[in-house]
């Protein structure tokens, strides 16, 4: 199993103006002692998608939390859109939406008045375009039908799209959303993938904690894996993929002639499992390992060929099963 | 890699992936420059807005009011009782309906005052980290200390309006009760009707003065925890164990220090000519509880980790 970033870690110096969020050695340790996160160097390229990958506990929402100077790392530096952190937040955070942890609002306001209350607090908003970004907001997260009726009896769904009107109160350059499709419907999730999508192509930067694979698939340009408070991989989604060889799997009676076949071809890692054998297929095109097995004389009862998912690069990454549902 | 190559790596997708591309010029045609020169008290607006529509705020303030009135109810219709039995000014009130406003603050001090003033200021931030708020205020941004010195803002009106609900609810019932007779201070000078509102307005301004000091204990306590209730418990607490402490003689030597031993000072505001040299105790000891407590506060949540 190979790990392209840990092979290629990102040590360059990073261009401020090349990465919306760069970290050195940032790093979490807690007062019990626990390394929650560990020397991670992040590279969030600007315009990019950024699944941050990883388990439950492997550290995510601690990196998100001192990202957004919620929590002091002990150790490491890290940059938002080019300025300093903690120190430039006043004038940095306002260009970054974020969604931690789940959305978060008072119970006995109403959605619209909750988003009030976070544009009146913040001292870098128009008063005077207030309502209409917060209807703009609403809209956009298609709450503005239930904008008067009060938090409380919000369903989950409502209230994580009522956090993404938040984030969506003013333009952002950089959006942090962290697990933004939980508890959403799948009619929602649509949506707010479609917006994520909407986002990046408008030229901002996503940077997106999920352990749903099948979001990263389809919204992801970058991938960052967590695991165990470190980040175990880093790089463009379809290089992840390249770092898995295409394998061949052939059923048959005579496996042991198979095996020979495939050795002749020089195939690499050659597996066994019964009447099925597999090996990795590098370099050379499937049809010709076919060929080779008719021309050999083995009865070749079934065929084909696994194209490497995403799950079994994540779980070679990090030793644990994902959740795949979504 | 293309874009459409990427797109084409994954069959199952529905959206498709987008091209990734240098958008500095969008970014920054998009966001507009940061200003900070919008004008300030929206905070401090919003701030009183969520504090004075919660229930249970206007609740505590309800009880508030509610105490002069059963205490004018109760001395119109029952009479007077002779001696010096119950609080200090109820033996007044049937004279004068100003009294009543100033028997009530007496009967309001010891316990309801200090816990309507204990939730809203142990709320301050242990409520927002309970609900989860406070995450998202922080990274709107709200600088901490901005946050901690508009919450506190915001419970000193608390406690203002807390004081002035029951005078004011005070001298309404009493004018209606029991009329504007001819007041006589406790030196025995008769004074106005002007002069005993303005009295009775001092008497609320010191009152405040002292109450803020718990205030600021609260706030302080409210940035240790995530828990409001027990954060309102441990203040409540504070005041009550002041008070019971200040009761026993033999701990004279630490009277001093007692957030509340001031407290009932309020009644040298009633006599002729005011002896100003004896609020001054009350004042500097609340002044220094609210300043070491604010402090402690903001030492406290600036360096705090925010994992609620």
């Amino acid at each position: 199993m190979t790990a392209p970033a840990v092979e290629r870690p990102h040590r360059r110096s990073p261009d401020a103006d090349a990465h919306a969020v760069t970290t050195v050695g940032l790093t979490k340790q807690f007062r019990g002692g626990q390394v929650a996160v560990d020397h991670v160097d992040l590279a969030v390229p600007t315009g990019a998608v950024y699944g941050f990958l990883g388990p439950n506990g492997s550290g995510k929402t601690t990196t998100i939390r001192m990202l957004l100077g919620l929590t002091r790392p002990t150790a490491g530096t890290h940059r938002l859109l080019g300025g300093r952190m903690p120190e430039d937040a006043a004038t940095l955070l306002p260009r970054v939406g974020a969604l931690v942890e789940g959305p978060a609002f008072h119970p006995h306001l109403s959605g619209l008045d909750n988003l009030r209350r976070l544009d009146a607090v913040d001292r870098t908003a128009d008063p005077t375009t207030s309502r209409a970004r917060i209807g703009a907001a609403l809209d956009r997260v298609g709450l503005t039908p239930a904008g008067r009726k009060k938090y409380r009896v919000y369903s989950l769904g409502m209230r994580q799209r009522l956090g993404l009107a938040a984030a969506l109160l003013r333009p952002r350059e950089l959006f942090v959303l962290d697990e933004p499709t939980n508890g959403l419907d799948p009619q929602g999730t649509r949506e707010v993938r479609t917006l994520i999508a909407e986002l990046a192509a408008a030229g901002t930067t996503v940077m997106l904690s999920t352990h749903l694979l099948a979001e990263v698939e389809q919204v992801c340009t970058h991938v960052g894996v967590m695991n165990s408070g470190r980040l175990v991989a880093q790089a463009p989604l379809a290089e992840l993929r390249a770092g898995t060889a295409t394998r061949v799997e052939v059923e048959t009676d005579r496996p042991v002639d198979a095996i020979a076949t495939m050795q002749r071809l020089e195939l690499p890692d050659v597996v066994v499992q019964g009447r099925r054998v597999g090996a990795a297929l590098g370099e050379l095109p499937s049809d010709r390992v076919v060929a080779a097995l008719v021309y050999d004389g083995v009865p070749v009862q079934g065929f084909r060929v696994v194209v490497p998912d995403l799950e079994s690069v994540f779980v070679g990454l990090t030793g644990e099963g994902f959740d795949v549902s979504g | 890699m293309s874009a459409a190559k990427q797109y084409a790596l994954v069959p199952g997708a529905f959206v498709p992936v987008p091209t990734l591309r240098p958008s500095r010029a969008a970014a920054v045609d998009d966001v507009p420059a940061l200003t900070t020169g919008f004008p300030a008290g929206r905070m401090f607006r919003s701030e009183l807005r969520l504090m004075f529509g919660r229930r249970r705020n206007q609740a505590a303030l309800a009880v508030l009011a509610a105490v002069p009135i059963v205490i004018a109810v109760a001395v119109r219709w029952s009479g007077p009782r002779g001696g010096g039995e119950g609080p200090a000014f109820l033996s007044l009130v049937n004279g004068n309906g100003l009294f009543v406003a100033l028997a009530a603050l007496t009967v309001a001090l010891p316990l309801f005052l200090p816990l309507a003033i204990s939730t809203t200021a142990a709320d301050a931030i242990a409520g927002e980290a309970s609900l989860g708020t406070l995450r998202y205020l922080l990274t709107v941004p709200v600088s901490r200390t901005r946050l901690l010195l508009t919450k506190f803002a915001a419970v000193i009106t608390y406690t203002f309006v807390g004081v002035l609900v029951i005078a004011v609810a005070g001298v309404a019932i009493g004018l209606l009760l029991f009329g504007a007779g001819p007041a006589a201070l406790l030196s025995g000078t008769p004074v106005g009707f002007g002069e005993a509102v303005l009295r009775l307005g001092m008497v609320c301004v010191y009152l405040t003065l002292c109450l803020v000091a718990l205030a600021a204990v609260g706030l302080f306590v409210s940035t240790l925890t995530e828990q409001p209730i027990g954060a309102t418990i441990a203040v409540v607490a504070t005041a009550i164990t002041s008070q019971v402490l200040g009761a026993v003689p033999q701990l004279e030597v630490i009277h001093p220090f007692l957030l509340t031993n001031y407290w009932t000072d309020f009644g040298e505001l009633l006599r002729d000519p005011i002896s100003y040299g004896a609020l001054v105790p009350g004042l500097v000891s609340a002044l220094i509880w609210t300043a070491v407590s604010a402090s402690a506060a903001w030492a406290r949540f600036g360096s705090k980790d925010v994992t609620s």
